[in-house]
């Protein structure tokens, strides 16, 4: 159920704005690939662009193809509402429903979409996608409480266990661990490392070692100054782009010269 | 996790992001932007309906016979509304003059003098008197302010009737213009007074410090570091107050006795009626053009209001544009 | 900063002041002056007591203070004496009509005031029953049309409407049907009605129809600015499992932002439960029940206490101890509602955990 998503010529603009300038690029599946650069390099944008939830800002378009195991995200007909079905997304701060409990957290995506779904079945997916998120030992006493009362990384990792129990081929991340302890942090990549046996995973990255630690593709993203759109400079296997990347910007970004 | 459940139900065929299938849940967004879109435009259509209907049933009074008028109404439309409209804008000033600096003085001391666990409870309280129905003040101000301030208005009469305001016989039962207009600023009192506490509150504190540091009493910094910065919105209070002033209908006709004549005198039981008052009490009684010659006061009344409000929000709006508050 | 400490000898910072207690004193002080003299002069007046101790305090403090102070010293304590009095000024009306409603009220706030209506009553007995009715079925409909439009307007405005030409024209015009004249709104449902169904023709859903003339805007500007409060996180969580806007806003905008709904609503319909000048002209006067809304004219309470105090038969104090009554009952109403309002907003917040 992991699919491969290429990219070609992609353009991103807000209004007359561009932000994201001409990426190409394969994103394998069952792996994580993650997306590393200096603020405002547009990584982020091009990570939404992925599920099309750049949509959701006004003015934002794209241009170029999104293929997700072949099949254009912006082809003619395509709902963006069916993409976001596909491709699930985890965000910077924990965002679980203040009005549900943790349990309507996790289905909040069945329930939302008034998808018909026996009670057992529903139970069985929840329990499914908490062990998925490696959260099941730490909630199952207490599903009915509000999602609210969680810890910051319990919460982080009940939107994982919410956006996995859509059964996405991808899920996005898009800095999840910016808000969160180290001990949280070291949780979630864990458990992404045991997630991308199933998932295509894209994460959003500021922190280094952390891509270093949890991804298997890096890309490096760039922008030549304040205004001008943000580029893919360079993309390889992790290993590499850590040790030997092709392109001195990356060398001294990963390198601390600068970022 | 042997068979998880996660799996099984994902195979969806070829082409599945293109919504083939009927979905009919997508139908949802256009009817219900729809309904949201209509429910907006509505309320644009119901303000123009409002406007379209007074003018519809009050235009008979505009455009008929002045005999007719005589004979089966009040007589000539613009002739008969002058004296309320004067009685109308007389009493809403003299609300004001009462209200506003009372008002002022309420909103900094709730925001500046008050401490500061207490500002919002009292502010609640000035709240309670907006939430009392205007009929109880109605009631309030004929039975137990009126009789109450006969003394005061005879003291006045007797003592300062070199002001013109003051002169004439006094009224025997309090009923004249001056307490309905006591009663109106009662009322308006906590529409200015939050109005003016926001702006107060909203007053840069770096500047206030910066007074203060300079050695400034307090009064000296809310003259030169709020007050200047409040102006627009107070302004914007006042006009705001002066529409609910302008409108208000029972205190008035329940204090008033009022009457088509133009004066300025404030003590005496001859006393300009105001448009929603006359209206109020002829309403239940009327027929035909009498009807009619209301219902075109109504539409006076409308437009007036209409403009001191629109002046108020513009004001308002304009402040909100530059002090990138909202 | 040896200069400054030796321009600071011992009590530079605290002469020219006046004692802590000075100002409470000269009150107190002013307070005995002023009682005496309209006990002498007036019989004592405790009103004009109370202004000519005012006056005394002001006048006795700025000249104390002006003296051992300064002018600017002086001109704040004139200030802040002019701003608590205002304050204080302002509680006299709000004390004087809860005093004064409750003592009047109490007479006829018994149970034939709840159960009686006036329907054949002259003179005494007889209650408000019918207009009570009349007041839940006018307000209840009034709601009925106005949280549906005004919610959905709200919604239009936060949710869709970002800065369109239409949305601004929307949130102006609300704002300045916020100020259209009572009176005005029951002329417009009386006019409505007599194009409809021919002149004169009142009843209860044109009083709901001119009561939502003036509830909309109020529930629009409630529910937008709380619909606007909801993070917009939690949209993006929403769409991000793919649920389409409407049901983002069905299921997790209006939810999250439900209980400052409901309690704006519950404002709103505390606020023109007590209009009484378009219910007048729109729902008409009666002495019976009238239990159908669209037929006949409908009494309401604030009719009922207008029309008991401005018509009244002989002897007149019957009927004003009934106007009494209806005001202490709208009053509690109000007082009820408003409380209610505050309470849900207040408690069933949801916690967003940060």
């Amino acid at each position: 159920m992991s699919k491969r998503i290429e990219i070609t010529d992609l353009n991103v603009y807000y209004g007359s704005f561009r932000a994201v300038e001409d990426v190409s690029m394969t994103i394998e599946p069952k792996a994580v690939t993650a997306f590393i650069g200096p603020s405002g390099c547009g990584k982020s944008t091009f990570l939404r662009t992925l599920n099309r939830m750049h949509e959701v800002i006004p003015g934002a378009r794209v241009e170029g193809e999104v293929l997700l195991d072949g099949e254009n995200l912006y082809g003619p007909g395509v709902d963006p509402v069916r993409v976001r079905r596909h491709v699930g997304m985890v965000f910077q701060r924990p965002n679980p429903f203040p009005t549900m409990s943790i349990k309507e957290n996790v289905l909040a995506g069945i329930n939302l979409n008034n998808k018909r779904m026996p009670g057992s079945e529903k139970d069985e997916l929840a329990e499914q996608a908490l062990r998925g998120a490696n959260l099941w030992e730490e909630v199952k006493n207490r599903l009915d409480l509000p999602g609210s009362g969680l810890s910051g990384g319990q919460q982080q990792r009940l939107c994982i266990a919410r956006a996995i129990a859509m059964q996405p081929e991808v899920l996005l991340m898009d800095e999840p661990c910016s808000a969160l302890d180290p001990i949280s942090t070291l949780a979630i990549e864990d458990l992404m490392n045991e997630l991308k046996d199933r998932y295509t995973i894209v994460i959003v990255t500021h922190n280094m070692q952390q891509a270093a630690r949890v991804s298997d593709t890096t890309a490096f993203f760039n922008i030549a100054g304040t205004g001008a759109p943000g580029r893919l400079i360079e993309v390889g296997p992790t290993d590499k782009i850590f040790s030997t990347p092709d392109v001195k910007d990356t060398e001294d970004y990963i390198s601390g010269r600068f970022g | 996790m042997t068979k998880p459940v996660l799996e099984t139900s994902t195979t969806e065929p070829e082409g599945m992001l293109a919504s083939d299938g009927p979905d009919p849940k997508r139908h949802g967004d256009p009817v219900f932007r729809g309904f949201a879109t209509g429910a907006g435009i509505l309320i644009l259509a119901i303000l123009a309906a409002v406007a379209a209907f007074l003018l519809f049933q009050g235009a008979p009074a505009l455009i008929a016979d002045p005999a007719a008028l005589t004979e089966q109404g009040y007589g000539p439309f613009w002739a008969w509304v002058l004296p309320f409209i004067f009685g109308t804008l007389w009493a809403a000033i003299l609300a004001l003059v009462i209200a506003v600096p009372i008002a002022i003085g309420i909103a900094l001391f709730i925001s500046h003098y008050a401490p500061r666990r207490l500002a919002q409870p009292l502010g609640y309280v000035i709240d309670l008197l907006a939430a009392v129905p205007s009929v109880v003040f109605g009631l309030w101000g004929g039975l137990v302010l009126a009789p109450a301030v006969v003394p005061l208005y005879t003291w006045l009469n007797q003592n300062l009737s070199w002001i013109p305001l003051f002169s004439g016989q006094v009224s025997g039962t309090g009923r004249t213009i001056l307490t309905a207009a006591i009663v109106l600023a009662t009322m308006v009192l906590p529409i200015i007074t939050s109005l003016c506490r926001e702006v107060f509150l909203q007053a840069p504190r770096l500047h206030e410090e910066a007074a203060l540091a300079l050695g400034a009493t307090q009064w000296e910094m809310i003259k030169l570091a709020v007050f200047p910065y409040a102006r627009p919105g107070i302004i914007a209070a006042i006009m705001l107050g002066l529409g609910r002033a302008l409108g208000e209908t029972m205190a008035v006709s329940m204090v008033l006795s009022g009457s088509a004549n133009i004066t300025i005198q404030v003590l005496t039981s001859n006393n300009p009626n105001t448009i929603a008052a006359v209206i109020a009490q002829g309403f239940p009684e009327a027929f035909g053009l009498k009807t009619n010659e209301l219902i075109a006061a109504g539409l006076v009344l409308f437009v007036i209001t209409l403009a001191v409000n629109m002046v108020a929000r513009w004001i308002v709006s304009r402040r909100a544009a530059y002090s990138g508050a909202n | 900063m040896t200069t400054l400490t030796e321009s600071l000898n011992p009590g530079a910072l605290t002469s020219g002041r006046l004692p802590r207690m000075a100002e409470p004193g000269i009150l107190v002080g002013a307070a005995i002056t002023g009682l005496t003299i309209s006990a002498l002069i007036a019989g004592g007046n405790i009103a004009l007591g109370v202004v000519l101790a005012y006056v005394i305090f002001l006048v006795t403090i700025e000249i104390v203070a002006r003296i051992v102070e300064g002018p600017r010293q002086a001109a704040d304590r004139r200030a802040r004496s002019l701003i608590v009095g205002a304050f204080v000024l302002a509680l006299i009306p709000l004390g004087s009509v809860t005093y004064e409603v409750v003592k009047n009220g109490m007479a006829r706030f018994d149970v034939n005031y709840f159960s009686m209506s006036m329907r054949n009553v002259v003179g005494e007995g007889g209650g408000a029953a019918h207009a009570i009715t009349g007041t839940l079925w006018v307000t209840g409909m009034a709601s009925l049309i106005s949280v549906p439009i005004g919610l959905m307007t709200a919604i239009y405005l936060s949710e869709y409407g970002s800065r369109s030409k239409l949305s601004q024209s929307i949130t102006f015009f609300v704002d300045v049907m916020t100020g259209i004249p009572s009176i005005v709104a029951g002329l417009f449902a009386y006019s409505l009605m007599a194009m409809l169904f021919g002149p004169g023709t009142v009843s209860g859903f044109a009083g709901s129809i001119a009561l939502s003339v003036l509830m909309i805007p109020v529930v629009v500007r409630s529910c937008e600015e709380l619909l606007r409060l909801v993070p917009n996180e939690l949209r993006e969580a929403s769409y991000a499992l793919g649920v389409p806007t409407w049901l983002t806003i069905v299921k997790v905008v209006v939810p999250t932002a439900i209980s400052g709904i409901v309690s704006g609503v519950i404002l709103a319909v505390a606020r023109v439960i007590g209009e009484t000048a378009p219910l007048l002209i729109a729902a008409g006067f009666t002495a019976s029940l009238n239990n159908n809304p669209f037929s006949g004219p409908m009494m309401t309470l604030p009719v009922f206490v207008y029309d008991s105090y401005a018509h009244p038969g002989i002897p007149p104090q019957a009927y004003l101890d009934r106007a009494w009554a209806g005001a202490l009952t709208l009053i509690v109403i109000v007082m009820v509602l408003n409380l209610t309002g505050r309470l849900i907003a207040r408690r069933f917040a949801p916690k967003t955990g940060r």
